[in-house]
């Protein structure tokens, strides 16, 4: 399973990465939020897979998930909803003001 | 008992800035006198904070009362007080720069200007890793807000990209953090640096890496080469008072450089000790040169403040990156001086700019200023404090900077770099202030210059140049009263190489 979710992440990342270096601000709005989803699966896993443990404190068990992670991603996950509702609403407004949608604003043909 | 003063300059701007939203409503005048008094309170704040951690105490505040390092835990200590202190004066010079017409611009300034303090006093104070993120965030999206305030296609296109590049630099500051939580299970800086210090020998790959990336994102906040890029083009196209206070920005990367490689990277990390210190010194001068550069090239004002801002960073980073108790000291001395210097001028150029008309602040003959004497007499010494000349604070915290740096085994090229891009700086700033003031044309003409000039709803009043003086004043403070703040920063820088003190007061255990 943790071969799967490195695959996973590391997929994400990539492709994050790529589209992060695109000329468009569309694809680099994309790139950001797929580099998001890799960041947030990464501290998720953090805590280390478990599968069917409580994250609370429960009578007669004794191997509990790391409960952690689970705030920390929870913070993530809002704040980079935050921040990609506010780029792609600063891409819109760059798009109307320059007239195209290049990064630095350029006119190509 | 807990002391409850180390959480009011965190949510002393939260509160007021929500109750400033609520008073949208209310006349600019009432918006305008809140926020002001409120930025006054936090100056009061700071010094009395200052004044308590000034004998080497440290104050913790375990939110929530979670015992650390479950909970999540506000650390106050000289460096923190001294960091928040500065803050607290930049900011209400730039606010009353602000309330003079830039807050009319765009809605909701007041408001977003609170958010900005509670972030960045917030990151000052917090010790706790995934914390300082969270605080970073806050005063991020303050800043895009304020970057954008007004609008306009520059502006715009330079928010853009400060925009995306930071949360790429985000990004790389949740998997930092994330690597560091999966091998030691902890986030709280004092527990960490406890931990890493007996990693298993496994792990002190990754750990290093998971260091490195973090100083990658503090670089990029403080704008290292070469992360610096994004700086110029945001700086120079914001409005002037919002420059002014993004000049405490670039130290908050500053700031998290010397506290989490001092604290928890340190002389004490066993295997992973002094991790950054291959790369701050040569990174801090290549940046040094590249900010000198960038400052002869410019071809506004603006911009080549911009630039300037880009060499002070360099220049403390130096400080910072020699890595003794003096070089720390140094850097502590020349921290504020860096930014009241640049925020006075930012608010200068932007006077300038506003006085000349059509040409703004390009570096073209232009036409006679209003004031010419006063705005001259300011530049002149803007120019001398940014350049390090005698007497003002500038040569202070260069000299002291080239004197922890004698002891040095990189001595010749911080002596040399630093000295000669001090003379292109000077060169430079020659050149413009002869272009702006001598080569200035006859006042036939004034009133057109007052009828288009840059921003409208400004007027280049005197009281903008009084707010210029008055961050000048505070220069020349700090070159009044020199013994005693070196004494204080070398306590600073004391405190910091000792972090014992700073864990044992967080855990509250012996090591």
């Amino acid at each position: 399973m943790e071969a799967l979710v490195a695959i996973l992440i590391g997929t994400l990342a990539g492709c994050g990465v790529y589209l992060a270096l695109r000329s468009r601000t569309f694809p680099v709005v994309l790139g950001l939020t797929f580099l998001s989803y890799a960041v947030n699966l990464f501290l998720l896993v953090m805590g280390r897979l478990t599968i069917g443990k409580p994250p609370i404190i429960v009578e007669g068990v004794a191997d509990y998930a790391d409960p952690l992670p689970q705030a920390l991603v929870l913070t993530a996950i809002v704040i980079s909803f935050a921040m990609t509702a506010f780029v792609i609403v600063l891409s819109l407004k760059a798009h109307l003001e320059m007239g195209n949608d290049h990064v630095d604003g350029k006119h190509k043909p | 008992m807990i002391n409850h003063i180390v959480i009011l300059p965190v949510i002393w701007p939260l509160l007021l800035g929500a109750l400033l939203l609520l008073l949208q409503k209310q006349s600019l005048k009432v918006l305008r006198i809140a926020s002001i008094s409120s930025v006054s309170v936090l100056v009061l704040l700071a010094g009395w904070l200052l004044s308590i951690v000034n004998d080497g105490e440290i104050l913790v505040y375990a939110l929530g009362n979670w015992p650390p390092p479950f909970g999540i835990v506000l650390v106050a200590d000289r460096l923190a007080a001294w960091m928040l202190i500065i803050t607290a004066l930049v900011s209400l010079c730039a606010l009353l720069y602000a309330v003079r017409g830039t807050d009319t611009m765009g809605p909701h300034f007041h408001v977003l200007y609170q958010l900005q303090l509670f972030g960045l006093n917030g990151a000052f104070l917090t010790g706790d890793l995934f914390n300082l993120f969270v605080f970073f965030e806050i005063l991020l999206l303050a800043s895009y807000g304020l970057l954008l305030h007004g609008g306009g296609r520059l502006r715009t296109m330079a928010g853009l990209h400060f925009v995306i590049i930071n949360l790429v630099g985000s990004t790389l500051f949740l998997f930092a953090v994330g690597t560091l939580y999966g091998l030691l299970g902890t986030l709280n800086m004092a527990d960490l640096a406890i931990k890493v210090a007996d990693v298993a020998s496994e792990d002190i790959a990754l750990i290093r890496t998971a260091g490195l990336l973090l100083f990658a994102v503090f670089a990029l906040k403080a704008a290292l080469l070469p992360l610096y890029l994004w700086l110029p083009a945001a700086y120079a196209h914001t409005s002037a008072p919002i420059a002014a206070l993004f000049a405490i920005m670039t130290k908050v990367g500053a700031y998290s450089i010397l506290r989490i490689y001092t604290l928890i990277f340190g002389e004490q990390a066993g295997p992973i000790a002094n991790l950054i210190q291959p790369w701050l010194l040569p990174l801090a001068l290549a940046t040094l040169i590249a900010g000198v550069l960038g400052v002869l090239a410019s071809a506004r004002l603006r911009q080549q403040v911009a630039y300037l801002v880009v060499a002070s960073v360099g220049t403390l980073l130096i400080a910072f990156g020699i890595n003794t108790s003096a070089g720390i000291a140094a850097g502590l001395y020349y921290l504020p001086h860096s930014t009241f210097a640049a925020a006075a001028f930012f608010l200068l150029a932007d006077g300038i700019a506003n006085r000349r008309g059509e040409t703004s602040d390009r570096f073209e003959p232009g036409l006679i200023m209003m004031h010419q004497r006063i705005v001259g007499t300011l530049f002149f010494i803007v120019a001398v404090l940014v350049a390090g000349l005698p007497p003002l604070s500038g040569f202070v915290g260069k000299f002291l900077i080239l004197q922890a740096a004698l002891s040095h085994a990189a001595l010749p090229w911080i002596m040399a770099i630093v000295l000669i891009t001090s003379l292109f700086t000077i060169i430079a700033l020659a050149r413009s202030g002869s272009l702006l003031f001598y080569r200035a044309q006859a006042p036939q003409a004034i009133h057109t210059a007052m009828d288009t000039h840059v921003q409208p709803g400004i007027t280049p009043d005197i009281n903008g140049l009084v707010i210029t003086a008055c961050l000048l004043a505070l220069c020349v403070a700090l070159m009044i009263w020199a013994g005693a703040i070196i004494e204080f920063v070398q306590a600073t820088a004391n405190q910091l190489l000792q972090p014992d003190d700073y864990i044992q007061s967080v855990l509250g255990i012996e090591k």
